[in-house]
């Protein structure tokens, strides 16, 4: 056990330059914005004189090594500019704004995993049969695809054509009340208020971007499990269980599996990290009010402070979260602790 | 003696021990391999000869023929400024290409340098080297080009940085690991004592031995930097409107899906898969010749 908290300590202290370097990555970034950061600041009814007071409040005349030490400072207290389209903390809007594109992400993941991985296994076990073929179509078609074109052809498919789903506008359809703010999740604070009609209703918005990013992360998922499955099966431990006599299933599910389980764990920190890039794609396309066409609608009118600040946050959630992963490894993984 | 130099020719005839036999049979052996290439070379055609050869002018509005279906005269219908679809998404190619193109010989190039060095003269150099290149894998990388272009300013120009800074990361690692196992080996060491420079040992006797695998890296990588390009330009990024680009005339396109108008974003986008595709399967092939252990 002691080693195994050891092993943990070590892993966040690892953590530590990495945001380090994410915060200075994103510093350069913020001073590198075209034209003067204090008229950005300022806003655009800004004078001169309040151009040079916002400077030096923002301490923009001191030296660059200075300015980073002020950018960290408002970093710890949590302060990450004022957007210029919302006219709110960027902190506030990007919380606001986050839970719509965890759930978004979340759910994609979920039913990408739910898929992916037993056409994993399947292929792996099969090899050389339809699944198989199945299985290496996908991963090869999955790469290729753009994540903001198959959107708009499941829209034109599914909404247009068939008419099962409803207009992509965002997260609930204007007739439904949005559920009471508990998780912001609309999904749990729904199914919490016990209003079955209204979670019914958020579902079917999730559907088509929730299927749009599960197909785009499916190809590493399957590729991987398969590779890990395989690599397992042909191992000793599985030739003598099976010499053993267990049965098909026990060495499939009880042996197999769980150590090919191991690498398709790691491998969905990757993929995370992809999933939120393609967000920004998919959330723009569905018109879904995340975080992600928060920073493209910020784009589009030069609203820097809330580029940087979702960057930032981007890169700091990724980082915990491939954290959390390495020590949920640590803690799967019964070979750790025992040496 | 003798006999082992006469033999040496009868080995090096046998078919398939040559480099281009290799080439020649795992091509054979491999047809999705053959049409990968042969999807290139009708993708860099577009590219040279496309807007010679285009029917309509892609810039030329004509409203009295505006979102008309694919037909005859329009093989992919018109937009909704009457601009002939078909030549738009033909012109594109070489706009996407050369953004590809030119992230992933910036990448390449870069990439080299800096894994050369860590993988060659190892020590604070690597470890820092590594440092940043962690930083950088620390983002979500479309994130973090996101966030370039909007540091650097929204031009083409930029878009073609930020892809390359993403991409650096895959190259400089590879080149270190690549050339790390090399830099002790006998070969070098002779280079070294003949009296070359640590310079041209590593440029002219370790550096091209990264270079295979570097090829499929580059293959692979040249898929994600068209989709890359394009998803920036989707979201508005870079390539300003007029200008025909497969991922703003999916954009463009986005907005009349709903109204049933499908072939304004289909046939670009079902380009851009394409392109992406090609590499992706070149990059497999490509792999296959290289390193056979690898093929799946």
């Amino acid at each position: 056990m002691a080693a195994r908290s050891k092993m943990i300590l070590g892993r966040v202290a690892q953590a530590i330059p990495v945001v380090m370097g994410v915060v200075v990555i994103s510093f350069l970034l913020t001073r590198a914005l075209p034209g003067d950061p204090a008229a950005y600041f300022a806003g655009p009814a800004a004078d001169e004189a309040s151009i040079a007071e916002i400077r030096e409040t923002l301490g923009l005349d001191e030296p660059l090594f200075q300015q980073f030490f002020y950018y960290v400072g408002d970093l710890i207290r949590g302060d990450l500019g004022t957007s210029l389209t919302t006219g709110q903390a960027v902190l506030t809007d990007l919380g606001a704004r986050l839970p719509a594109s965890l759930e978004l992400t979340l759910v994609a993941l979920l039913l990408s995993c739910a898929i992916a991985i037993p056409l994993g296994v399947l292929a792996a076990t099969r090899p050389g049969t339809w699944v198989d073929h199945l299985c290496r179509v996908l991963v090869t078609a999955g790469v290729s695809m753009p994540t903001f074109f198959t959107g708009i052809l499941l829209i034109y498919i599914f909404y247009y054509l068939a008419g099962l789903a409803p207009s992509p506008l965002g997260r609930l359809d204007f007739i439904y009340l949005s559920p009471p703010h508990v998780t912001g999740f609309y999904l749990i604070d729904a199914a919490l208020a016990g209003d079955w009609e209204t979670w019914l209703g958020a579902l079917k918005q999730l559907i088509l971007p929730a299927t749009t990013l599960a197909l785009f992360t499916l190809a590493p998922i399957a590729r991987m499990t398969r590779a890990a499955m395989l690599s397992a099966l042909s191992s000793d431990f599985i030739r003598t269980a099976r010499a053993a006599g267990l049965s098909d299933r026990k060495v499939l599910f009880g042996y197999a599996f769980r150590n090919a389980l191991l690498p398709v764990v790691t491998t969905l920190g990757m993929v995370f990290s992809f999933t939120l890039g393609a967000n920004v794609l998919v959330e723009k396309v569905f018109a879904w009010p995340g975080i992600g066409s928060y920073a493209v609608e910020a784009l589009v009118v030069s609203d820097y402070a809330a580029v940087q600040g979702f960057v930032l946050a981007m890169a700091l959630l990724f980082v915990a979260l491939n954290l959390v992963i390495d020590i949920a490894y640590a803690l799967i993984d019964p070979r750790i602790g025992l040496n | 003696m003798a006999d082992m130099t006469a033999s040496t020719p009868d080995t090096t005839r046998r078919k398939g021990d040559t480099t281009l036999g290799h080439i020649v049979y795992v091509l054979r052996d491999n047809p999705v391999t053959m049409l990968a290439f042969a999807m290139l070379a009708f993708f860099l055609g577009c590219a040279f000869f496309g807007p010679a050869l285009v029917p309509y002018d892609p810039l030329a509005t004509n409203a009295a023929r505006a979102l008309e279906a694919p037909s005859w005269d329009h093989w992919f219908g018109t937009d909704n400024l009457g601009r002939d679809v078909f030549s738009r998404v033909i012109v594109a190619t070489r706009l996407d290409l050369t953004i590809s193109v030119a992230a992933v010989a910036l990448s390449f190039v870069i990439g080299s340098i800096l894994g050369s060095i860590a993988g060659y003269w190892g020590g604070w150099l690597d470890a820092a080297l590594n440092r940043c290149l962690d930083t950088i894998m620390a983002f979500p990388l479309f994130v973090l080009a996101m966030g370039v272009v909007a540091a650097l300013g929204n031009t083409v120009e930029n878009i073609i940085y930020a892809t390359a800074i993403i991409n650096i990361p895959f190259y400089a690692r590879l080149v270190r690991a690549e050339v790390n196992i090399r830099r002790h080996s006998g070969f070098a060491q002779a280079a070294k004592l003949a009296g070359n420079s640590d310079l041209r040992v590593l440029a002219v006797h370790i550096f091209p031995n990264s270079l295979p695998p570097m090829m499929v890296q580059v293959s692979l990588n040249l898929g994600w930097a068209i989709l890359n390009a394009a998803g920036l330009s989707f979201i508005g990024l870079g390539v300003a409107p007029p200008t025909p680009e497969w991922g703003i005339m999916v954009a463009e396109g986005a907005n009349f899906i709903v109204s049933g108008e499908w072939w304004l974003a289909v046939f670009p986008g079902l380009w851009l898969m394409l392109a992406v595709f090609t590499f992706n399967l070149l990059g497999d092939g490509l792999r296959d010749i290289v390193d056979p252990r690898k093929r799946t």
